[in-house]
């Protein structure tokens, strides 16, 4: 209703002269569909009367370049226009041409649609098909729908609806194509399309409350109709009752399909909005349980600046991982499934139980085993030793996965101490680190002098066969 | 650590970030080290008050409340190519730090970072270097190795710039691993100079590497 008043008034501003001023413009089926209309509310398209007397069917200046879909000019694609633009054609017969061949078969309606999906909009940079090439649950809906219609139809000329094969193919192309093009148009193709479906939608929905009579008469005939084929179905012909019975089920849909059609609509709303508070439920259980936990403590331990650190970068750790990784908070359990999770397991153990920074970093994934475990836990031990011993206020960790072997390296700018003069029983760095790493077929490697900081290597070969490098992961 | 040479000229930098606190936080650590000459809490503001002042280097927030920092970068690079962004981020999502640094950003560091090294960070990408953490030096390894090595059934547009050599990933491998340039000259034997056009030639790739596949590599991750 709205619309409908919005439109008369839109005509009657700027008070255009001649007879088509009146109602039923042939050339506006619906308002503004030439999206967005100038400020003066009157579209850009000429007025069909100026269209009508200096017409001239052929011989208009011949367009160059590509064939492409005309943004100015258009009904629906633009399709129309762009090839009178092309070929020089007057665009009026060029579209005569679609609604004849529309009426032939379908085939007007199938070659617009495939046109529609193929050639580039004036100005993009490719079609719509090319979009849809890699929007894989388009496709799958497309397969889906065309291959139910196909089943339909395929049921439906099996029972002797012959008139129906005549256009299931183009019935089928289309169908294809507008699922297609519904998914990948760009946002102002797609208000066009919105803008065709809406009379559909306005007949079912909101807008047939306005008609409730038209529709009740229609249900009525046709349940009469429908009712008398079955029962004075006496013929030994099979259609008949079956058509009747279709007649009947599309009155019972012309009855109540706008009110199922509203309960269905409310129930997906409502399920959104159930949806939506749920969301928000979780994330403020999530943001109390994290932090505003840690926002107290930190304003509890204003007076110890190490600790607040500590807090804040455990948080933000926790946070990140939430946010990015989508990873329950405290799911530490779960991060140790890869070699990623594992370091990121040591950079948080470290951090909270030695106060120091330990900035982590990890190229590549993969899943951990028994070698990479041991690995990660002299990894572990190795930076335990620079957060005790090296007196530096920050530990690099860093981990590459490569496709024969893992590398760890742990480092840090602190005191260090001279390799050599290590004794030998100094169990950490002999047993934990370098003992560990050799049984499961590693090396160590220290690197370290007084007052240049130390840095622990360690690598472990991968048995490629057995694991596959995943990704992604997160430094 | 370069430290800046007594006498040379203060860079003039600008801040953006939506968070008053992080701002001064930042004002105070540069000190007196830099001439601070504005900053902007949202992309529009800071668009218009870049051009307006024209500074040396802009901190740049990665997360921004009206988009990201790379709409800042854009918008001000074909005007001003002269002005220089250093991304300065707390939580980033790997493919949010490349995108800002394929728009043209001088380099990345993490918010954590000290005040000496935000200092020579800035000078450095005041003199036109470019500025990796280790946190950046990881993504972008693994970046690349995503886009993997070509004849093995991807394809490369332009082998020269969507790979990195021998030498550049060695170089990333050691910030990574916490070096400094100057440890990585030593540890390579090579020049700090050497390290530094590394450095460089690999924020070139990664702002020229073809397009399409640096994205496929962002929305591979963001879907998994």
């Amino acid at each position: 209703m709205r619309r409908d008043d919005g439109y008369v008034e839109e005509r009657s501003a700027p008070a255009p002269p001649g007879p088509a001023a009146g109602q039923g413009d042939p050339w506006r089926p619906w308002p503004g569909q030439d999206g967005a209309a100038p400020e003066d509310g009157w579209p850009r398209r000429r007025p069909p009367w100026r269209r009508w007397r200096h017409h001239q069917w052929v011989g208009r200046p011949q367009g160059s370049g590509p064939l492409r879909r005309s943004r100015e000019d258009r009904l629906v694609a633009g399709l129309a226009a762009g090839i009178a633009a092309r070929t020089g054609v007057d665009v009026t017969l060029v579209r005569l041409a679609f609604v004849v061949a529309a009426l032939l078969g379908g085939f007007g309606v199938a070659a617009y649609v495939a046109g529609w999906l193929l050639l580039p909009a004036e100005g993009a940079d490719g079609s719509i098909a090319s979009r849809a090439l890699n929007d894989r649950r388009g496709l799958a809906l497309a397969a889906g729908l065309g291959s139910l219609l196909i089943i339909l139809l395929t049921i439906a000329s099996a029972l002797g609806a012959r008139w129906l094969s005549s256009v299931a193919w183009a019935l089928v192309v289309s169908v294809v194509g507008i699922t297609l093009i519904w998914r990948n148009t760009p946002p102002d193709e797609h208000a066009v399309l919105r803008r065709l479906a809406d009379p559909v939608l306005g007949m079912a929905g909101a807008g047939g409350r306005r008609r409730p009579l038209l529709r009740i008469v229609a249900a009525a005939l046709l349940l009469i109709i429908g009712l008398a084929a079955l029962l004075s179905g006496r013929s030994a012909h099979l259609l008949a009752p079956l058509a009747g019975l279709l007649l009947v089920i599309t009155a019972i849909v012309i009855m109540l399909g706008p009110w199922w059609l509203r309960i269905a609509r409310d129930l997906v709303l409502e399920r959104q909005a159930r949806a939506r508070a749920e969301e928000r439920a979780d994330m403020a259980a999530h943001l109390h349980d994290s932090v505003l936990q840690t926002l107290a403590l930190i304003q509890r331990r204003a007076d110890q600046p190490q600790q607040v650190i500590q807090l804040a970068r455990a948080q933000e750790r926790e946070l990140r991982s939430w946010l990015f990784d989508g990873l329950p908070p405290g799911s530490a359990d779960g991060q140790g499934m890869t070699l990623a999770g594992g370091v990121r397991l040591i950079q948080q153990e470290v951090e909270a139980q030695h106060g120091i920074t330990v900035e982590a970093v990890t190229v590549g994934d993969c899943e951990l085993d028994d070698d990479l475990n041991a690995l990660l836990a002299a990894a572990r031990e190795a930076t335990v030793n620079a957060a005790k011993w090296s007196g530096a206020p920050a530990v690099a960790l860093f981990a590459e996965v490569e496709p024969a072997e893992v590398v760890l390296f742990v480092r840090d700018r602190g005191r260090g101490f001279d390799p050599a003069a290590v004794p030998g029983d100094r169990k950490g760095l002999a047993e934990s680190i370098r003992a560990r790493v050799a049984r499961h077929g590693g090396s160590v490697t220290v690197r370290s002098a007084p007052g240049e900081g130390t840095e622990v290597s360690l690598t472990m070969p991968r048995d490629a066969g057995r694991r596959q490098p995943s990704r992604p992961a997160r430094a | 650590m370069t430290m800046p040479a007594p006498g040379a000229a203060r860079p003039r930098v600008f801040i953006v970030d939506d968070h008053g606190l992080f701002r001064s936080g930042v004002r105070s650590e540069l000190g007196d080290q830099v001439d601070v000459v504005g900053e902007a809490d949202d992309v529009a503001p800071a668009i218009t008050l870049i051009a307006e002042c024209l500074p040396d280097v802009v901190l740049l927030d990665v997360h921004l409340p009206g988009g990201g920092g790379q709409d800042v970068v854009t918008a001000t690079k074909p005007a001003h190519p002269q002005v220089r962004f250093l991304a300065l981020s707390a939580s980033d999502a790997p493919e949010d730090v490349i995108a800002v640094i394929r728009a043209g950003a001088r380099g990345y560091v993490t918010k954590t970072i000290s005040g000496a090294e935000l200092v020579d960070a800035v000078y450095r990408v005041a003199a036109g270097d470019a500025v990796f953490s280790p946190r950046l030096a990881g993504f972008v390894l693994d970046a690349f190795a995503a886009l993997g090595p070509p004849g093995e059934g991807r394809q490369t547009f332009d082998p020269e710039l969507d790979q990195l050599t021998p030498r550049e990933r060695e170089v990333l491998r050691l910030i990574a691993r916490g070096y400094t340039y100057k440890e990585i000259a030593r540890e390579l034997y090579i020049s700090g100079k050497t390290v530094e056009s590394h450095v460089s030639s690999v924020l070139r790739k990664l702002q020229l590497s073809t397009r399409h596949q640096l994205t496929r590599w962002a929305t591979e991750r963001r879907l998994t």
